[in-house]
């Protein structure tokens, strides 16, 4: 999209959907930027504050339940982001932060809610158990090739409609518990890798980037995170191993 | 004849329950019972007995002893926490952070008063607890430390005369789930609880609403740096309005109503202040505004229970060390002093720490294993930006991570996989180790042995 000197970044409700790291996907972005000389802001949008309809984009992070529905409840009442999302500004989700985004969501509680509807997928809870461990995925190829790799810790079961693409393929570990992770509908994207998911993806985060600069990025090498992501890619090959399961890649 | 001699039992003793008397009809075992427990049910007698006799086998065959006769123990009478504690006045200590270090301020300074059993190993779950009970029967007095997550079962037995509780904060969520389900367990727990005293940190929104409930709390104003989880409200999820002033938080509230309970005892830089409006200086030998907090909730409890307030900040004073915690280890010329820091909050607390002195290297340790949490995305909550322009080392098993948040914070660093090799890359002096739960066990142990 067309933008100015200044890549704004909205981190939205931090307050309430901003479990355990979260808010280090604003950081990633912001050093991707001033790294190849770009300037970026971050925003925090909190409970009580408007949304402006401004940003380039925005990121939501994970909660419990009853943060869902009050951020729904926030949202609704301050449609900023969703005005922003159907003009082309890049929409970023974790866990529950993919959760809200959807048409609706039903709680641990059996209650169903309705989503922003940003993204045409529908989350109910899943089996009893919470999937919680390394999940490692391939992405759709329409944007871009490097494997995913991430932590997640959920119980949710999402399920997708016709306009929603998943985000990607699942190697090992749960996601949307279909075989697939996350999804994505134009440049409104939701993971359940939850909590810094952009530092150990470099390409997802510049996807984001050069959607909301709205040219080619300059490539960035950074040895540590290659590094990071070929460990963990060993640790997830290990412990397929040790369960005699084959990773399909 | 023998209903009579159950009779006389009964008449004896007002606490003695159906399955004691079923006990110590079919085990036999009266001599047991009299020889090493005092009153004790004749079950847990025995069960302690077999305990303590697996321990010492353990120990003989080069394990750690303890928690394996407390797992013997509860494996024989599972009620042997409770039995255990009975005749004791109790004194629990949860939290996040901080629950080895105030339980041990707690029990030196409830010693003024009589002898004090206490899980002083930080082995703070059931089997850890009945290890300690078991091995000190005879101390009148209990203070133990409790895994937050196991307060509820514990509580529910032990039916302690305190509970001090410290602080709740984000914490190996893969393991344990969100702190904000913690706080509704606890709630539940000491709602639970009759005639117990909750000494509960006001500045701390989570705790707050678990201390609630209590029959009787005492608020501490004991301060934190963490302010993280006390964004929301835990009673209905609204943004908690905090009012700070120089960097202390001085009240806060929602605007469902719940909000800061008025503290009687308080402490700010090292200065206590008690409900008589009296002010003391704490003159810790442990550094650092979180033990100055520890301290002052451990004081609360005391004094609470009876101890005269100026012998029991005598022998806190006399701590120096926690498990390690705080001393210095020196290795090839390097003045180690090794920290502890597993989570947010505690890094919070450990910042400070590292601004004594800022020519010291610091070392950074992290593993991730299953104590430590295998999730490590608790690193991008911490302000490693303030780093910047230091020394800095990653080690540890999971340091690849670490490396990743400190080039997003712009802080230069030398990657070191192996710690020993990071101590030994530093120049000869003081140096700073920051190391996580298992990563901090290890050094510790190892730096000692000479490793």
């Amino acid at each position: 999209m067309v933008h100015d000197s200044v890549v704004r970044i909205g981190l939205v409700l931090p307050d309430v959907l901003g479990t355990y790291g979260d808010s280090g996907n604003a950081t990633v972005l912001l050093k991707r930027l001033e790294w190849r000389g770009i300037r970026g802001e971050v925003v925090q949008l909190g409970v009580g504050d408007p949304v402006p309809n401004s940003l380039d984009i925005y990121l939501l992070g994970g909660g419990e339940d009853r943060a869902q529905t009050l951020a729904v409840s926030h949202l609704t009442e301050h449609p900023g982001m969703q005005q922003a999302a159907a003009n082309g500004a890049v929409v970023m989700a974790v866990c529950a932060g993919l959760q809200i985004l959807g048409e609706d969501f039903t709680g641990s509680d059996g209650v169903t809610h309705g989503g922003l509807g940003l993204l045409d997928v529908r989350t109910t809870p899943g089996s009893s158990t919470r999937a919680v461990g390394e999940l490692l995925t391939l992405p759709d190829k329409e944007l871009f090739a490097d494997p995913m790799t991430g932590f997640e810790n959920h119980q949710g079961h999402t399920q997708l409609g016709a306009s929603a693409r998943p985000l990607s393929r699942v190697v090992y570990g749960t996601g949307n518990g279909e075989g697939h992770d996350g999804a994505y509908q134009g440049h409104v994207l939701g993971t359940y890798m939850h909590g810094p998911v952009l530092a150990r993806n470099p390409a997802f985060a510049d996807l984001m980037l050069t959607w909301a600069v709205g040219s080619p990025l300059a490539p960035i090498d950074i040895p540590a995170i290659s590094q990071l992501r070929n460990e963990r890619r060993r640790a997830v090959q290990q412990m397929a191993n040790r369960r005699k399961r084959l990773l399909r890649f | 004849m023998v209903v009579g001699g159950f009779g006389n039992l009964m008449a004896e003793s007002v606490r003695v329950d159906d399955r004691w008397l079923m006990d110590r009809a079919s085990t036999g075992v009266d001599e047991v019972s009299t020889a090493q427990g005092g009153d004790l049910p004749a079950r847990t007698a025995a069960a302690v007995v077999a305990g303590n006799l697996a321990a010492k086998l353990s120990k003989v065959a080069g394990g750690g002893g303890g928690i394996i006769g407390g797992r013997v123990t509860l494996a024989l009478d599972p009620n042997a926490l409770g039995r255990l504690c009975r005749d004791r006045t109790v004194a629990l200590v949860t939290g996040t952070n901080g629950k080895t270090t105030t339980t041990m301020m707690l029990a030196r300074a409830m010693s003024v008063l009589q002898p004090v059993a206490t899980n002083h190993s930080g082995a703070n779950m059931p089997d850890g607890l009945v290890a300690a009970l078991s091995t000190d029967q005879a101390a009148p007095l209990a203070v133990l430390e409790i895994d937050e997550n196991y307060l509820p079962k514990i509580s529910d037995a032990v039916q302690p005369a305190v509970i001090v509780l410290l602080n709740l904060s984000r914490d190996q969520m893969d393991r344990v789930g969100e702190v904000r389900h913690t706080e509704r367990n606890l709630r539940t727990a000491i709602a639970r609880l009759r005639d117990t005293t909750v000494v509960a940190n006001c500045d701390d929104v989570l705790v707050t609403s678990a201390a609630t409930e209590a029959d009787s709390v005492i608020w501490v104003s004991a301060g934190g740096n963490w302010r993280g989880d006390s964004t929301s409200c835990p009673r209905c999820g609204m943004r908690v309005h905090v009012c700070v002033t120089d960097g202390t938080v001085t009240d806060w509230y929602c605007d469902c109503g719940f909000r800061r309970p008025t503290p009687t005892w308080a402490v700010r830089e090292g200065l206590m202040t008690t409900p008589s409006g009296e002010c003391f200086e704490l003159a810790l030998r442990l550094p650092g505004s979180a033990n100055e907090a520890d301290a002052t909730l451990a004081l609360a409890a005391a004094t609470h229970l009876s101890v005269p307030l100026k012998p029991a900040l005598d022998r806190i004073r006399t701590i120096t060390g926690v498990g390690g915690r705080y001393t210095t280890v020196s290795r090839n010329g390097r003045i180690v002093r090794i920290l502890l820091a597993k989570n947010p909050a505690g890094w919070a607390e450990t910042l400070p720490l590292l601004r004594e002195d800022t020519s010291r290297p610091i070392i950074i340790a992290v593993n991730g294993r299953e104590a430590d949490g295998r999730d490590l995305s608790w690193l991008w909550d911490i302000p490693f930006e303030q780093l910047a322009g230091r020394q800095v080392l990653a080690t540890g098993e999971r340091s690849a991570d670490l490396a990743v948040r400190l080039t997003y914070a712009g802080v230069q660093h030398t990657h070191v996989p192996d710690p020993y090799q990071a101590i030994d890359g530093v120049d000869p002096g003081s140096v700073e180790l920051v190391a996580n739960y298992t990563a901090f066990r290890d050094l510790k142990s190892g730096l000692s042995n000479g490793a």
